[in-house]
């Protein structure tokens, strides 16, 4: 199982700030690849939109794979200082 | 062996004794530079009347002893402390504060607007304008991002 969260407006846009997903797939592409088949807002804010991603806490790219009891976020370019 | 203080808290923070704190026990410090972040006025020609500041529990800390860290490796520093406020803020209040000591001025000027440069662009903080005609998330500004890169 992996948990993805959602902050600021992202998660905001799409009601939601946290999921538990059993069943996941291998990387943080595919991830935005499968969230992005719930509807076209999902797709767009995960798939067409620049959402930044974070694995464990720390910015990932698109390609970092994913294991069981991974923690990965979704957010927009952070704006605090 | 640099000391790192890292806070993240709703409560005010004073400078003073941050300062005093930093310095305590040290007498090789030659310099301390600091940064205070306030809550500006109006941002975008829009009336601000303050500020909703949300973070990534956990990840913001970790973060932020990531940029303390890569400072450190960077300049001769003795000490560095970051303290970020999250929650709701008003107007002219402080947001965020970062001291950094060291043996002298040139590397604590440059370690601390490497820390605000870096902080501004990778910790996970969100503001939420709240203005006379509703509420308004913060876009991130390019220029922050081409200034984090010209280190």
């Amino acid at each position: 199982m992996i948990t993805v969260l959602f902050f600021a407006q992202l998660r905001e846009q799409l009601q939601c700030d946290k999921l538990q997903l059993d069943d996941y797939p291998q990387t943080v592409a595919e991830l935005r690849a499968m969230l992005g088949k719930k509807s076209p807002l999902w797709s767009e804010l995960l798939v067409s939109d620049t959402a930044l991603a974070a694995v464990n806490q720390t910015i990932s790219h698109d390609q970092v794979s994913l294991n069981s009891g991974d923690e990965v976020a979704f957010f927009p370019p952070v704006t605090g200082g | 062996m640099t000391k790192f203080t890292v806070r993240i808290q709703e409560a005010d923070f004073s400078l003073e004794h941050e300062y005093q704190a930093v310095l305590a026990g040290k007498a090789e410090a030659g310099a301390v530079v600091s940064f205070v972040g306030l809550v500006r006025d109006f941002n975008d020609g829009r009336n601000v009347t303050g500020l909703k500041l949300e973070h990534y529990p956990g990840m913001t800390e970790k973060a932020l002893n990531d940029i303390v860290q890569q400072a450190s490796e960077r300049w001769q520093l003795q000490a560095a402390t970051v303290i970020h406020r999250v929650g709701q803020l008003s107007l002219a209040e402080q947001i965020v504060l970062v001291i950094v000591t060291s043996a002298h001025r040139g590397d604590a000027f440059d370690a601390c607007e490497f820390i605000m440069d870096f902080l501004k662009t990778q910790a996970p903080f969100w503001k939420k304008e709240t203005t006379d005609n509703g509420e308004f998330w913060v876009v991130a500004k390019s220029a922050d991002q081409d200034k984090a890169k010209t280190w």
